[in-house]
Protein backbone atom coordinates (compact mmCIF):
# COMPACT_ATOMS: atom_id res chain seq x y z
CA UNK A 1 0.00 0.00 0.00
CA UNK A 2 0.73 3.50 -0.75
CA UNK A 3 2.59 5.34 2.54
CA UNK A 4 0.73 7.84 2.14
CA UNK A 5 -2.67 6.05 2.07
CA UNK A 6 -1.45 4.80 5.24
CA UNK A 7 -0.44 7.61 6.82
CA UNK A 8 -3.49 9.31 5.70
CA UNK A 9 -5.60 6.29 7.31
CA UNK A 10 -3.83 6.59 10.91
CA UNK A 11 -4.42 10.68 10.27
CA UNK A 12 -8.08 10.28 9.63
CA UNK A 13 -8.79 7.18 12.04
CA UNK A 14 -6.82 8.80 14.93
CA UNK A 15 -8.25 12.29 15.13
CA UNK A 16 -11.57 10.53 14.37
CA UNK A 17 -11.61 8.41 17.51
CA UNK A 18 -10.36 11.91 19.09
CA UNK A 19 -13.73 13.84 17.56
CA UNK A 20 -15.73 10.76 20.11
CA UNK A 21 -13.50 10.76 22.94
CA UNK A 22 -12.38 14.78 23.42
CA UNK A 23 -13.78 16.06 26.78
CA UNK A 24 -14.29 19.35 25.37
CA UNK A 25 -16.39 19.98 22.56
CA UNK A 26 -14.02 22.56 20.86
CA UNK A 27 -11.08 19.87 20.91
CA UNK A 28 -13.98 17.67 19.20
CA UNK A 29 -14.49 20.01 16.28
CA UNK A 30 -11.15 21.12 15.89
CA UNK A 31 -10.57 16.95 15.44
CA UNK A 32 -13.44 16.85 12.96
CA UNK A 33 -11.90 19.95 11.12
CA UNK A 34 -8.14 17.36 10.55
CA UNK A 35 -10.52 14.38 9.73
CA UNK A 36 -12.07 16.14 7.03
CA UNK A 37 -8.60 17.16 6.18
CA UNK A 38 -7.28 13.61 5.97
CA UNK A 39 -10.51 12.53 3.96
CA UNK A 40 -9.71 15.74 1.45
CA UNK A 41 -5.65 13.78 1.11
CA UNK A 42 -7.52 10.68 0.44
CA UNK A 43 -9.24 11.99 -2.43
CA UNK A 44 -6.49 13.91 -4.27
CA UNK A 45 -4.74 10.25 -3.72
CA UNK A 46 -7.92 9.20 -5.74
CA UNK A 47 -6.99 12.37 -8.20
CA UNK A 48 -10.03 13.60 -7.36
CA UNK A 49 -8.77 17.55 -7.32
CA UNK A 50 -12.42 19.28 -7.61
CA UNK A 51 -14.06 16.51 -4.45
CA UNK A 52 -11.24 17.67 -2.81
CA UNK A 53 -11.16 21.23 -2.79
CA UNK A 54 -14.40 21.21 -2.18
CA UNK A 55 -15.12 18.62 0.52
CA UNK A 56 -12.43 21.53 2.31
CA UNK A 57 -14.38 24.52 0.63
CA UNK A 58 -17.60 23.18 2.19
CA UNK A 59 -17.29 21.13 5.49
CA UNK A 60 -14.14 22.49 6.88
CA UNK A 61 -15.02 26.17 5.61
CA UNK A 62 -18.18 27.00 5.66
CA UNK A 63 -20.49 24.06 7.86
CA UNK A 64 -17.51 23.41 10.88
CA UNK A 65 -17.20 27.29 11.18
CA UNK A 66 -20.92 27.67 11.99
CA UNK A 67 -20.77 24.42 14.40
CA UNK A 68 -17.92 25.99 16.14
CA UNK A 69 -19.39 29.12 16.53
CA UNK A 70 -22.66 27.53 18.23
CA UNK A 71 -20.18 25.52 20.43
CA UNK A 72 -18.19 28.42 21.23
CA UNK A 73 -21.86 30.50 22.09
CA UNK A 74 -23.10 27.28 24.24
CA UNK A 75 -19.91 27.51 26.31
CA UNK A 76 -20.50 23.71 27.01
CA UNK A 77 -17.77 22.16 29.48
CA UNK A 78 -18.04 19.20 32.10
CA UNK A 79 -19.76 21.49 34.77
CA UNK A 80 -22.77 22.57 32.21
CA UNK A 81 -23.24 19.10 30.89
CA UNK A 82 -26.69 17.75 31.84
CA UNK A 83 -26.15 14.07 33.33
CA UNK A 84 -27.69 11.54 30.40
CA UNK A 85 -29.35 8.68 31.88
CA UNK A 86 -28.20 5.43 31.01
CA UNK A 87 -30.91 4.50 28.93
CA UNK A 88 -30.09 7.28 26.56
CA UNK A 89 -26.71 5.77 26.65
CA UNK A 90 -27.90 2.26 26.00
CA UNK A 91 -30.27 3.54 22.62
CA UNK A 92 -27.08 5.43 21.18
CA UNK A 93 -24.66 2.41 21.72
CA UNK A 94 -27.20 0.25 20.04
CA UNK A 95 -27.94 2.85 17.20
CA UNK A 96 -24.23 3.59 16.35
CA UNK A 97 -23.88 -0.37 16.68
CA UNK A 98 -26.44 -1.61 13.99
CA UNK A 99 -25.20 1.54 11.80
CA UNK A 100 -21.53 -0.01 12.17
CA UNK A 101 -23.18 -3.42 11.21
CA UNK A 102 -24.69 -2.02 8.34
CA UNK A 103 -21.54 -0.67 6.54
CA UNK A 104 -19.93 -3.45 7.18
CA UNK A 105 -22.59 -5.75 6.18
CA UNK A 106 -23.03 -3.55 3.08
CA UNK A 107 -19.18 -2.86 2.27
CA UNK A 108 -17.65 -6.57 2.67
CA UNK A 109 -18.76 -8.06 -0.57
CA UNK A 110 -17.59 -4.68 -2.81
CA UNK A 111 -14.83 -5.19 -5.26
CA UNK A 112 -13.06 -2.34 -6.94
CA UNK A 113 -14.06 -0.80 -9.72
CA UNK A 114 -12.29 -2.74 -12.87
CA UNK A 115 -10.81 -5.63 -11.25
CA UNK A 116 -14.25 -7.13 -11.53
CA UNK A 117 -15.50 -5.82 -14.95
CA UNK A 118 -12.58 -5.79 -16.60
CA UNK A 119 -12.84 -2.22 -18.02
CA UNK A 120 -9.29 -0.39 -17.40
CA UNK A 121 -9.98 2.20 -14.49
CA UNK A 122 -9.63 5.71 -16.19
CA UNK A 123 -7.91 8.28 -13.87
CA UNK A 124 -9.41 11.49 -15.20
CA UNK A 125 -12.95 10.50 -13.44
CA UNK A 126 -12.38 13.13 -11.02
CA UNK A 127 -11.40 16.06 -12.62
CA UNK A 128 -13.17 19.05 -12.65
CA UNK A 129 -14.54 18.83 -16.76
CA UNK A 130 -15.45 14.90 -16.48
CA UNK A 131 -17.97 15.60 -13.31
CA UNK A 132 -19.42 18.59 -14.96
CA UNK A 133 -20.38 16.46 -18.44
CA UNK A 134 -21.16 13.65 -16.04
CA UNK A 135 -23.56 15.98 -13.92
CA UNK A 136 -24.77 18.02 -17.47
CA UNK A 137 -25.98 14.78 -19.45
CA UNK A 138 -26.80 12.06 -17.26
CA UNK A 139 -27.64 13.71 -13.57
CA UNK A 140 -29.55 16.85 -15.17
CA UNK A 141 -32.57 16.78 -13.76
CA UNK A 142 -31.52 15.82 -10.39
CA UNK A 143 -28.42 18.55 -10.59
CA UNK A 144 -30.43 21.51 -11.71
CA UNK A 145 -33.61 20.72 -8.46
CA UNK A 146 -30.90 20.50 -6.45
CA UNK A 147 -29.23 24.06 -7.59
CA UNK A 148 -33.18 25.16 -7.42
CA UNK A 149 -33.12 23.69 -3.53
CA UNK A 150 -30.33 25.91 -3.15
CA UNK A 151 -31.42 29.45 -5.00
CA UNK A 152 -34.65 29.18 -2.38
CA UNK A 153 -32.54 28.38 0.25
CA UNK A 154 -30.38 31.56 -0.09
CA UNK A 155 -33.17 33.79 -1.16
CA UNK A 156 -35.14 32.62 1.86
CA UNK A 157 -32.33 33.75 4.25
CA UNK A 158 -32.08 37.26 2.13
CA UNK A 159 -35.71 37.64 2.89
CA UNK A 160 -34.97 36.67 6.52
CA UNK A 161 -32.57 39.46 6.80
CA UNK A 162 -34.55 41.74 5.15
CA UNK A 163 -35.90 44.84 7.34
CA UNK A 164 -39.05 45.02 7.88
CA UNK A 165 -41.49 48.24 7.13
CA UNK A 166 -41.67 50.80 10.25
CA UNK A 167 -38.50 48.30 12.18
CA UNK A 168 -35.76 50.58 13.18
CA UNK A 169 -32.38 49.03 15.02
CA UNK A 170 -30.65 52.03 16.30
CA UNK B 1 24.00 25.87 -17.49
CA UNK B 2 23.07 24.20 -14.23
CA UNK B 3 20.60 21.61 -14.95
CA UNK B 4 17.54 21.53 -12.58
CA UNK B 5 14.84 18.98 -12.46
CA UNK B 6 11.35 20.29 -12.19
CA UNK B 7 10.60 19.87 -8.73
CA UNK B 8 13.92 21.49 -7.54
CA UNK B 9 12.78 24.79 -9.76
CA UNK B 10 9.50 24.35 -8.37
CA UNK B 11 10.96 24.15 -4.74
CA UNK B 12 13.10 27.12 -5.45
CA UNK B 13 10.01 29.55 -6.66
CA UNK B 14 8.39 28.28 -4.20
CA UNK B 15 11.00 29.39 -1.29
CA UNK B 16 11.01 33.05 -3.48
CA UNK B 17 7.42 33.28 -3.30
CA UNK B 18 7.23 32.50 0.22
CA UNK B 19 9.80 34.91 1.43
CA UNK B 20 8.86 37.56 -0.79
CA UNK B 21 4.99 37.72 0.92
CA UNK B 22 7.12 38.02 4.01
CA UNK B 23 9.11 40.49 2.56
CA UNK B 24 6.24 42.22 1.29
CA UNK B 25 4.27 41.60 4.60
CA UNK B 26 6.92 43.26 6.52
CA UNK B 27 7.20 46.64 4.71
CA UNK B 28 3.81 46.88 4.55
CA UNK B 29 3.59 47.72 7.45
CA UNK B 30 5.82 50.68 7.02
CA UNK B 31 3.80 51.93 3.78
CA UNK B 32 0.88 51.44 6.21
CA UNK B 33 2.11 54.33 8.60
CA UNK B 34 3.95 56.12 5.60
CA UNK B 35 0.63 56.37 4.33
CA UNK B 36 -1.32 57.16 7.12
CA UNK B 37 1.45 59.99 7.92
CA UNK B 38 0.70 61.47 4.52
CA UNK B 39 -3.23 61.22 4.58
CA UNK B 40 -3.20 63.11 7.63
CA UNK B 41 -0.85 65.39 7.00
CA UNK B 42 1.89 64.08 9.42
CA UNK B 43 5.68 63.10 9.13
CA UNK B 44 5.17 59.59 9.98
CA UNK B 45 7.82 56.85 10.80
CA UNK B 46 11.64 58.88 10.05
CA UNK B 47 13.46 57.63 13.15
CA UNK B 48 15.05 54.10 12.38
CA UNK B 49 17.38 54.46 9.45
CA UNK B 50 17.26 56.77 6.38
CA UNK B 51 13.51 57.68 5.93
CA UNK B 52 12.77 55.28 8.93
CA UNK B 53 13.29 52.17 6.45
CA UNK B 54 14.57 50.22 9.52
CA UNK B 55 10.99 50.57 11.41
CA UNK B 56 9.58 46.66 10.54
CA UNK B 57 13.17 45.22 11.81
CA UNK B 58 12.68 47.81 15.26
CA UNK B 59 8.99 46.72 15.22
CA UNK B 60 10.31 42.95 15.27
CA UNK B 61 13.01 43.56 17.83
CA UNK B 62 10.56 44.90 19.94
CA UNK B 63 7.75 42.18 19.60
CA UNK B 64 10.41 39.26 19.95
CA UNK B 65 11.49 40.65 23.29
CA UNK B 66 7.98 41.54 24.61
CA UNK B 67 6.98 39.63 27.61
CA UNK B 68 4.74 36.53 26.96
CA UNK B 69 1.74 36.29 28.60
CA UNK B 70 -1.21 33.47 29.04
CA UNK B 71 -4.54 34.86 30.43
CA UNK B 72 -5.54 32.83 33.53
CA UNK B 73 -8.24 30.39 32.78
CA UNK B 74 -7.13 30.37 29.45
CA UNK B 75 -6.45 26.78 26.75
CA UNK B 76 -2.73 27.37 26.73
CA UNK B 77 -2.11 25.01 23.66
CA UNK B 78 -5.15 26.32 21.72
CA UNK B 79 -4.01 29.87 22.78
CA UNK B 80 -0.62 29.23 20.80
CA UNK B 81 -2.37 27.48 17.93
CA UNK B 82 -4.78 30.20 16.65
CA UNK B 83 -2.03 32.99 15.94
CA UNK B 84 0.08 29.50 14.44
CA UNK B 85 -3.01 28.73 11.98
CA UNK B 86 -3.80 32.19 11.03
CA UNK B 87 -0.34 32.67 9.33
CA UNK B 88 -0.08 29.31 8.04
CA UNK B 89 -3.55 29.85 6.53
CA UNK B 90 -2.49 33.24 5.14
CA UNK B 91 0.96 32.02 3.34
CA UNK B 92 -0.78 29.37 1.57
CA UNK B 93 -2.39 30.16 -0.97
CA UNK B 94 0.20 32.42 -2.30
CA UNK B 95 1.39 29.04 -3.57
CA UNK B 96 -0.35 28.26 -6.93
CA UNK B 97 -0.77 31.80 -7.99
CA UNK B 98 1.18 32.34 -11.36
CA UNK B 99 3.90 35.55 -10.72
CA UNK B 100 5.05 35.16 -14.35
CA UNK B 101 4.71 33.22 -17.34
CA UNK B 102 7.15 30.75 -18.59
CA UNK B 103 11.16 30.79 -18.57
CA UNK B 104 13.10 28.85 -20.86
CA UNK B 105 16.42 27.74 -21.01
CA UNK B 106 17.44 25.48 -24.02
CA UNK B 107 14.80 22.62 -24.18
CA UNK B 108 13.84 23.02 -20.69
CA UNK B 109 10.47 25.37 -19.68
CA UNK B 110 9.23 26.43 -16.51
CA UNK B 111 6.71 28.33 -14.91
CA UNK B 112 7.17 30.86 -12.62
CA UNK B 113 4.37 29.56 -10.62
CA UNK B 114 4.42 27.90 -7.35
CA UNK B 115 2.46 24.79 -8.36
CA UNK B 116 0.43 24.56 -11.10
CA UNK B 117 -2.61 22.71 -10.35
CA UNK B 118 -6.52 23.10 -12.53
CA UNK B 119 -8.05 23.71 -9.61
CA UNK B 120 -6.15 26.83 -8.58
CA UNK B 121 -9.27 29.23 -8.19
CA UNK B 122 -11.10 26.52 -5.76
CA UNK B 123 -7.90 25.86 -4.35
CA UNK B 124 -7.68 30.19 -3.18
CA UNK B 125 -11.30 29.86 -1.87
CA UNK B 126 -10.57 27.09 0.37
CA UNK B 127 -7.68 28.15 2.20
CA UNK B 128 -9.13 32.07 2.23
CA UNK B 129 -12.47 30.46 4.10
CA UNK B 130 -9.98 28.55 6.17
CA UNK B 131 -8.12 31.81 7.50
CA UNK B 132 -11.51 32.37 10.13
CA UNK B 133 -10.27 29.35 11.98
CA UNK B 134 -6.92 31.42 13.32
CA UNK B 135 -9.33 34.29 14.72
CA UNK B 136 -12.04 31.75 16.30
CA UNK B 137 -9.56 29.29 17.82
CA UNK B 138 -7.49 32.56 19.30
CA UNK B 139 -10.47 34.67 20.54
CA UNK B 140 -12.12 31.39 22.01
CA UNK B 141 -8.85 30.35 23.51
CA UNK B 142 -8.50 34.06 25.35
CA UNK B 143 -11.17 33.13 27.47
CA UNK B 144 -12.06 36.71 27.86
CA UNK B 145 -15.65 38.17 26.03
CA UNK B 146 -14.43 41.00 24.00
CA UNK B 147 -11.83 38.28 22.33
CA UNK B 148 -14.97 35.80 22.16
CA UNK B 149 -17.37 38.15 20.51
CA UNK B 150 -14.78 39.57 17.95
CA UNK B 151 -13.75 35.68 17.14
CA UNK B 152 -18.08 35.23 16.87
CA UNK B 153 -17.76 38.57 14.80
CA UNK B 154 -15.13 36.93 12.61
CA UNK B 155 -16.70 33.89 11.67
CA UNK B 156 -20.27 35.29 11.07
CA UNK B 157 -18.86 38.23 9.16
CA UNK B 158 -16.40 35.82 6.74
CA UNK B 159 -18.98 33.07 6.25
CA UNK B 160 -21.58 35.78 5.09
CA UNK B 161 -19.34 37.64 2.60
CA UNK B 162 -17.56 34.16 1.07
CA UNK B 163 -21.09 33.44 -0.61
CA UNK B 164 -20.91 37.11 -2.87
CA UNK B 165 -17.16 35.87 -2.83
CA UNK B 166 -17.71 32.95 -4.41
CA UNK B 167 -20.31 34.29 -6.58
CA UNK B 168 -18.60 36.56 -7.98
CA UNK B 169 -15.97 33.89 -8.63
CA UNK B 170 -18.77 31.81 -10.65
CA UNK B 171 -19.17 34.72 -13.13
CA UNK B 172 -15.44 35.06 -13.52
CA UNK B 173 -15.15 31.06 -14.13
CA UNK B 174 -18.08 31.16 -16.95
CA UNK B 175 -16.31 33.65 -19.01
CA UNK B 176 -13.15 31.55 -19.01
CA UNK B 177 -14.26 27.74 -18.30
CA UNK B 178 -11.29 26.90 -16.32
CA UNK B 179 -9.91 27.19 -12.68
CA UNK B 180 -6.39 27.00 -13.53
CA UNK B 181 -5.10 30.62 -12.48
CA UNK B 182 -2.58 30.68 -15.30
CA UNK B 183 -5.20 29.45 -17.87
CA UNK B 184 -7.59 32.33 -16.44
CA UNK B 185 -4.46 35.03 -16.93
CA UNK B 186 -3.14 33.47 -20.53
CA UNK B 187 -6.55 33.71 -21.80
CA UNK B 188 -6.77 37.65 -20.68
CA UNK B 189 -4.18 38.38 -23.64
CA UNK B 190 -3.80 36.46 -26.61
CA UNK B 191 -1.30 36.95 -29.16
CA UNK B 192 -2.92 39.02 -32.23
CA UNK B 193 -6.16 39.56 -30.84
CA UNK B 194 -7.38 42.70 -29.15
CA UNK B 195 -8.55 40.76 -26.43
CA UNK B 196 -9.76 42.53 -23.17
CA UNK B 197 -9.14 41.42 -19.05
CA UNK B 198 -11.61 40.37 -17.26
CA UNK B 199 -12.42 43.66 -15.59
CA UNK B 200 -13.99 44.74 -18.95
CA UNK B 201 -16.08 41.78 -18.67
CA UNK B 202 -16.39 41.51 -15.43
CA UNK B 203 -16.93 45.14 -14.06
CA UNK B 204 -19.99 44.15 -11.48
CA UNK B 205 -18.16 41.05 -10.66
CA UNK B 206 -14.91 42.66 -9.71
CA UNK B 207 -16.57 45.52 -7.57
CA UNK B 208 -18.29 42.79 -5.21
CA UNK B 209 -14.76 40.67 -5.02
CA UNK B 210 -13.33 43.93 -3.81
CA UNK B 211 -16.06 44.61 -1.30
CA UNK B 212 -15.80 40.53 0.02
CA UNK B 213 -11.99 40.81 -0.46
CA UNK B 214 -11.97 44.38 2.34
CA UNK B 215 -14.12 41.99 4.48
CA UNK B 216 -12.41 38.63 4.55
CA UNK B 217 -9.25 40.26 5.58
CA UNK B 218 -10.95 42.29 8.36
CA UNK B 219 -9.46 45.56 7.39
CA UNK B 220 -11.31 48.79 7.68
CA UNK B 221 -13.90 49.71 6.61
CA UNK B 222 -14.88 45.83 7.88
CA UNK B 223 -12.23 45.33 10.39
CA UNK B 224 -15.52 44.84 13.24
CA UNK B 225 -13.74 41.55 14.57
CA UNK B 226 -10.83 43.95 16.26
CA UNK B 227 -12.99 47.18 17.02
CA UNK B 228 -11.34 48.67 19.57
CA UNK B 229 -13.90 51.48 20.34
CA UNK B 230 -16.58 48.06 21.60
CA UNK B 231 -14.60 45.34 21.88
CA UNK B 232 -11.20 46.22 23.46
CA UNK B 233 -8.84 45.02 21.03
CA UNK B 234 -11.43 42.25 19.77
CA UNK B 235 -10.04 38.83 19.36
CA UNK B 236 -6.27 39.63 20.06
CA UNK B 237 -7.14 41.69 23.44
CA UNK B 238 -4.85 39.08 25.36
CA UNK B 239 -1.74 38.27 22.73
CA UNK B 240 1.24 40.27 23.71
CA UNK B 241 4.56 39.69 21.91
CA UNK B 242 5.18 37.59 18.50
CA UNK B 243 1.66 35.81 19.08
CA UNK B 244 0.29 39.63 18.51
CA UNK B 245 3.24 40.27 15.73
CA UNK B 246 1.86 36.70 14.03
CA UNK B 247 -2.21 38.07 13.75
CA UNK B 248 -1.13 41.65 12.63
CA UNK B 249 1.59 40.50 10.34
CA UNK B 250 -0.80 37.41 8.79
CA UNK B 251 -3.16 40.38 7.92
CA UNK B 252 -1.11 41.60 5.50
CA UNK B 253 0.28 38.65 4.17
CA UNK B 254 -3.86 38.45 2.84
CA UNK B 255 -3.83 41.83 1.36
CA UNK B 256 -0.47 41.03 -0.33
CA UNK B 257 -2.29 37.50 -1.44
CA UNK B 258 -5.81 39.21 -2.27
CA UNK B 259 -4.30 41.85 -4.32
CA UNK B 260 -2.47 38.75 -6.25
CA UNK B 261 -5.70 37.30 -7.06
CA UNK B 262 -7.43 40.21 -8.00
CA UNK B 263 -4.36 41.23 -10.36
CA UNK B 264 -4.56 37.57 -11.67
CA UNK B 265 -8.31 37.26 -12.52
CA UNK B 266 -9.25 40.73 -13.10
CA UNK B 267 -6.14 43.08 -14.13
CA UNK B 268 -4.57 40.78 -16.61
CA UNK B 269 -2.17 38.91 -14.21
CA UNK B 270 1.75 38.92 -15.91
CA UNK B 271 0.33 40.63 -19.20
CA UNK B 272 1.12 43.92 -19.76
CA UNK B 273 -0.21 45.94 -22.81
CA UNK B 274 1.67 45.51 -26.12
CA UNK B 275 3.98 42.86 -24.83
CA UNK B 276 3.71 40.42 -28.07
CA UNK B 277 4.62 43.65 -30.22
CA UNK B 278 7.62 44.02 -27.78
CA UNK B 279 8.86 40.65 -28.26
CA UNK B 280 8.21 40.71 -32.10
CA UNK B 281 10.45 43.85 -31.99
CA UNK B 282 13.22 42.42 -30.15
CA UNK B 283 13.44 39.43 -32.30
CA UNK B 284 13.09 41.42 -35.72
CA UNK B 285 14.63 44.64 -35.20
CA UNK B 286 17.61 43.43 -32.47
CA UNK B 287 18.24 39.80 -33.37
CA UNK B 288 17.36 38.56 -30.60
CA UNK B 289 16.77 35.16 -30.29
CA UNK B 290 12.78 33.92 -29.55
CA UNK B 291 13.77 32.33 -25.83
CA UNK B 292 15.73 35.21 -24.41
CA UNK B 293 13.14 37.29 -26.07
CA UNK B 294 10.21 35.56 -24.60
CA UNK B 295 12.39 35.40 -21.03
CA UNK B 296 12.66 38.84 -20.89
CA UNK B 297 9.01 39.17 -21.62
CA UNK B 298 8.58 37.29 -18.76
CA UNK B 299 10.37 39.00 -16.30
CA UNK B 300 8.81 42.34 -16.90
CA UNK B 301 5.54 40.55 -16.75
CA UNK B 302 6.43 39.30 -13.42
CA UNK B 303 7.68 43.23 -12.93
CA UNK B 304 4.23 44.11 -13.93
CA UNK B 305 1.90 41.93 -11.54
CA UNK B 306 3.88 43.10 -8.73
CA UNK B 307 3.08 46.71 -9.59
CA UNK B 308 -0.63 45.89 -9.91
CA UNK B 309 -0.13 43.83 -6.41
CA UNK B 310 1.69 47.23 -4.91
CA UNK B 311 -1.59 49.28 -6.55
CA UNK B 312 -4.14 47.36 -4.95
CA UNK B 313 -2.00 47.30 -1.68
CA UNK B 314 -1.77 51.06 -1.72
CA UNK B 315 -5.62 50.88 -2.28
CA UNK B 316 -6.36 48.77 0.60
CA UNK B 317 -4.10 51.52 2.76
CA UNK B 318 -6.07 54.27 1.38
CA UNK B 319 -9.26 53.08 2.30
CA UNK B 320 -8.49 52.06 5.67
CA UNK B 321 -7.50 55.68 6.72
CA UNK B 322 -9.98 57.77 4.56
CA UNK B 323 -13.16 55.53 5.53
CA UNK B 324 -15.00 55.41 9.00
CA UNK B 325 -16.14 51.61 10.41
CA UNK B 326 -19.39 50.44 9.37
CA UNK B 327 -21.54 49.17 12.11
CA UNK B 328 -22.34 45.98 12.79
CA UNK B 329 -25.94 45.54 11.17
CA UNK B 330 -25.06 47.83 8.46
CA UNK B 331 -22.24 45.29 7.77
CA UNK B 332 -24.65 42.35 7.78
CA UNK B 333 -27.73 43.94 5.70
CA UNK B 334 -24.69 45.11 2.79
CA UNK B 335 -23.58 41.59 2.39
CA UNK B 336 -26.56 39.41 2.45
CA UNK B 337 -29.40 42.22 1.15
CA UNK B 338 -26.97 44.19 -1.62
CA UNK B 339 -23.79 41.75 -2.16
CA UNK B 340 -25.90 38.35 -2.61
CA UNK B 341 -28.85 39.78 -4.92
CA UNK B 342 -25.90 41.59 -7.12
CA UNK B 343 -23.89 38.53 -7.65
CA UNK B 344 -27.00 35.99 -8.65
CA UNK B 345 -27.48 38.98 -10.81
CA UNK B 346 -24.35 39.26 -12.13
CA UNK B 347 -24.34 35.50 -12.67
CA UNK B 348 -27.43 35.90 -14.62
CA UNK B 349 -25.85 39.08 -16.85
CA UNK B 350 -23.05 37.01 -17.52
CA UNK B 351 -24.97 34.25 -18.55
CA UNK B 352 -27.07 35.72 -20.85
CA UNK B 353 -24.10 37.84 -22.58
CA UNK B 354 -22.39 34.58 -23.01
CA UNK B 355 -25.53 33.31 -24.57
CA UNK B 356 -25.65 36.23 -27.15
CA UNK B 357 -22.70 36.08 -28.26
CA UNK B 358 -21.36 39.66 -26.47
CA UNK B 359 -18.75 38.22 -24.80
Amino acid sequence: MHPLFLFLSFVALLSALGVVFAKNPVHSVLFLILTFFSLSGHYLLLNAQFLAAVNIIVYAGAIMVLFLFVIMFLNLNVDTEPHKPALARIAAAVAGGSLLLILVAALKDIVPTGVATGTPFNSQIGMVDQLGLKLYTDFLLPFELASVLFLIAMVGAVMLGKRETGERNF
Amino acid sequence: MIELPALGWQSIVIFVVFALSLLIATYCTYAERVIAAFLQDRVGPDRAGPYGLLQPLADAVKMFTKEEFFPGGANKVLFVVGPCLAMITALMSSAVIPFGNTMSFGNNAFFLQGIEVNIGMLWIFGVVSLGVYGVMIGGWASNNKFSLLGAVRAASQNISYELAMGMSLIAVLMISGTLSLREITLQQSVAGEWQMWNIVKQPIGFLIFLVCAFAETNRTPFDLPECETELVGGYHTEYSSMKLGLYLFSEYVNIFVVSAVMSVLYFGGFNFPFQYELRDWFVNSQGWELNSAQNLITLLGTVGIFLKIFAFIFFFMWVRWTLPRFRYDQLMRLGWTILIPLAVFNIVLTGALILFGVI
